[in-house]
């Protein structure tokens, strides 16, 4: 096991990639120059680990801006035998490739029956509660929740977003990662050499029997620390996050339900239409009679995002949002 | 160059069975649309066959197109077997996709055809992508991708030939003018000669004035063709065709938006009718072996017909296949 940030984590997995098979390739914007630090060692061209020098610029490609196109080349070169990974940099780019994502990537395989895959990996960074503003601060993952043909990951910690990661370019489908940019930095024990996470099993990070809290992404970490708050009551939170979204492990969440009773979902996306209201219908539909309270969800209002801090902050889910609405479930 | 006649008989000869493929194909779906034979509606290549068969049979076994909404043609050019082209469009289980693209999304990978795309533009980027993956993996193919002069003011064309230029990518950008998008007339929505775009992106713009001459459309795509291959990079290929028939069966639009000079102008130059001149002209086939092409197509059409309508339609549970390529779960429908 060796510490490992979440950003180091996800160039690591994209390094192993890289080694295992040579059909895999990166590009994307900015991409050769290492300026986010998953295709390199450091931040300098000469230091070890530089995917440049290790590669050649035939499999590590930076692409001009132009996501429509970069998208729609991946596709077009995932059907015809690479496995690119796409750095789409801040996910709020993702809507200018909306076509190539919905009409392409998710229908090809579909509508043709089958004839071809599309072993794409594209990844986005969500760069909120970081004063970027509203171009610059979105959260899109549930939109292509909502798009069937996409598998959809969103982790929420350095082990995670390398298990995953590792396994979305292994997969013959097209993946979405939504990399939390708040987590960037945080560090957890990984396990040493290659290993994959199977998509659709979710993680319980905290186990408990009062009071199920499903959280997605950025708000896992805000809510393990509300759990933690509340355990100092006498409260005991079960946090699961479920890590993939597409597919969604809905048994795990719904097994913990019948045993809680209790659910509060915290997710840094909009409320409407949001994983927690996906959430929270599946286990209205299969945990309604175990429910003792009506079920919770702490979500980013249906606002757009300011840029001042002192306007920002209120917009997410924060530990004292998702404490009270624990509170509120166990109110009785 | 008009003609070209360094290309086997064989090959013309092929040629000619490509296109009248095309054309009774297309003709026997339109009929079978007002027959309610086959459900929606079809986009016909009648009129644009040269300019289709031409750029296909350019290429070599192992390149790839895509295409667009007008999408019969292509696989065709590309040289699929017509019987399930023919059950797709129908909505049978021996469909190319097996039931679920009609008309509107062909693709027949076993002839390099990636996939149509009904959404104008959409498949550029996709053949792009395969040129990508052909120069990282060395693998000497060449990707074409057909599209309209209404595609041609798509932004992401120009996202496309801006990328596959600045990689130096085979590929082959075929747009198809037929001068029209549905009822709007091309000039009156397009600034300056599509062709004179490439320019802009460092790549070779041509034009094929006459795109009902087979051999010119062919002559230019396999220049384009050559180029891509030896590691040039790609260009820009506009073929100035015609379509006969409306844009899509059964559309009716009141307004005459097409001037009568202009449409008998253009069916006078019917490219089936052309290309046979030539042939017998010649003295490389005469009438009779002419006639005797035509009619080994009549009875190939004819059969896929019967193959598509005695199909069985698919089973239901095939709509929730393909999705994805491993297992999922799916709400039950209750």
């Amino acid at each position: 096991m060796s510490i490992m940030t979440y950003i180091a984590a996800i160039g690591a997995a994209q390094e192993e990639a890289m080694v295992a098979d040579d059909r895999v390739v990166v590009i994307g914007e900015d991409v050769e120059a290492n300026v986010y630090g998953t295709t390199g060692g450091g931040k300098e061209r000469a230091e070890q680990g530089d995917f440049v020098q290790r590669f050649g610029r035939s499999r590590v490609r930076n692409t001009p801006i132009a996501e429509e196109a970069i998208v729609g080349c991946a596709i077009g070169a995932a059907m015809t035998g690479l496995r690119p990974i796409v750095d789409l940099s801040y996910s709020s780019f993702l809507y200018m490739a909306m076509d190539q994502f919905v009409n392409q990537a998710a229908k090809n395989r579909y509508m043709f029956g089958g004839q071809s895959s599309i072993p794409a990996v594209f990844r986005s960074a969500m760069f909120y509660s970081l004063s970027t503003g509203a171009h610059h601060s979105d959260r899109p993952y549930p939109m292509f929740m909502g798009v069937p043909g996409l598998k959809v990951m969103a982790p929420a910690s350095a082990s995670d977003a390398k298990g995953l990661l590792r396994q979305a370019v292994d997969s013959e489908d097209p993946v979405l990662t939504f990399e939390a940019v708040p987590l960037w930095g945080a560090k957890e024990e990984v396990q040493d050499g290659e290993y994959r996470i199977p998509f659709g099993q979710a993680r319980t990070r905290r186990e408990g029997g009062d009071v199920t809290l499903v959280a997605i992404s950025g708000s896992v970490p805000v809510a393990l620390k509300a759990a933690e708050k509340m355990a100092g009551t006498g409260v005991e939170c079960e946090v699961i996050d479920p890590r993939t979204l597409v597919p969604l492990d809905t048994k795990t969440i719904v097994e913990s339900v019948m045993r809680t009773g209790r659910l509060v979902i915290a997710e840094p996306a909009h409320r409407t239409c949001g994983a927690a209201a996906e959430i929270a219908a599946v286990v209205a539909e299969e945990a309604y009679s175990s429910l003792k309270a009506p079920i919770r969800r702490v979500c980013a209002r249906d606002m757009q995002v300011p840029f001042s801090p002192a306007l920002e902050e209120q917009i997410y889910p924060t530990t004292e949002r998702i404490v009270a609405a624990i509170e509120a479930v166990t109110r009785d | 160059m008009a003609l070209d006649g360094s290309l086997p008989v064989e090959t013309r000869l092929e040629m000619q069975r490509r296109m009248l493929r095309i054309r009774l194909f297309d003709e026997r779906a339109s009929k079978m649309v007002k027959r309610g034979q086959i459900p929606g509606t079809v986009h016909t290549s009648i009129g644009q066959e040269a300019q289709v068969v031409g750029a296909c049979m350019a290429l070599q076994t192992g390149d790839h197109i895509t295409g667009n909404h007008r999408s019969h043609g292509h696989p065709i050019g590309m040289g699929s077997d017509l019987g399930p082209l023919m059950a797709e469009l129908v909505g049978k289980a021996t469909g190319v996709c097996r039931g679920k693209g009609g008309s509107l999304h062909l693709a027949d990978r076993a002839v390099g055809s990636l996939g149509e795309s009904g959404i104008t533009g959409s498949s550029i980027p996709i053949a792009v992508g395969a040129g990508f993956s052909a120069q990282v993996l060395n693998e000497g193919r060449v990707a074409m991708c057909f599209f309209g002069d209404g595609a041609a003011n798509q932004g992401v064309l120009y996202e496309a030939m801006n990328l596959a230029s600045a990689w130096k990518l085979p590929v082959i950008f075929l747009c198809e003018n037929n001068h029209y998008a549905l009822s709007t007339p091309a000039h009156t929505v397009t600034g300056g000669r599509i062709c004179d775009r490439a320019q802009g992106f460092g790549m070779p713009g041509v034009r094929v004035e006459n795109g009902q001459e087979i051999l010119d459309v062919h002559a230019a795509v396999a220049e384009a063709a050559e180029r891509a291959r030896s590691g040039a990079g790609p260009t820009l290929v506009e073929v100035m065709t015609y379509r006969f028939r409306e844009h899509s069966e059964g559309l009716r639009i009141n307004v005459d938006y097409r001037n009568v000079d202009e449409r008998e102008l253009w069916t006078s130059r019917d490219p089936i009718v052309l290309h046979r001149a030539h042939l017998i002209d010649e003295g490389l086939a005469d009438a009779s072996t002419m006639d005797a092409i035509q009619s080994e197509i009549e009875e190939e059409v004819e059969a896929c017909v019967r193959f598509a309508l005695d199909s069985p339609d698919p089973d239901p549970a095939v709509a929730f296949e393909d999705l994805y390529t491993d297992a999922y779960d799916l709400e039950d429908v209750k």
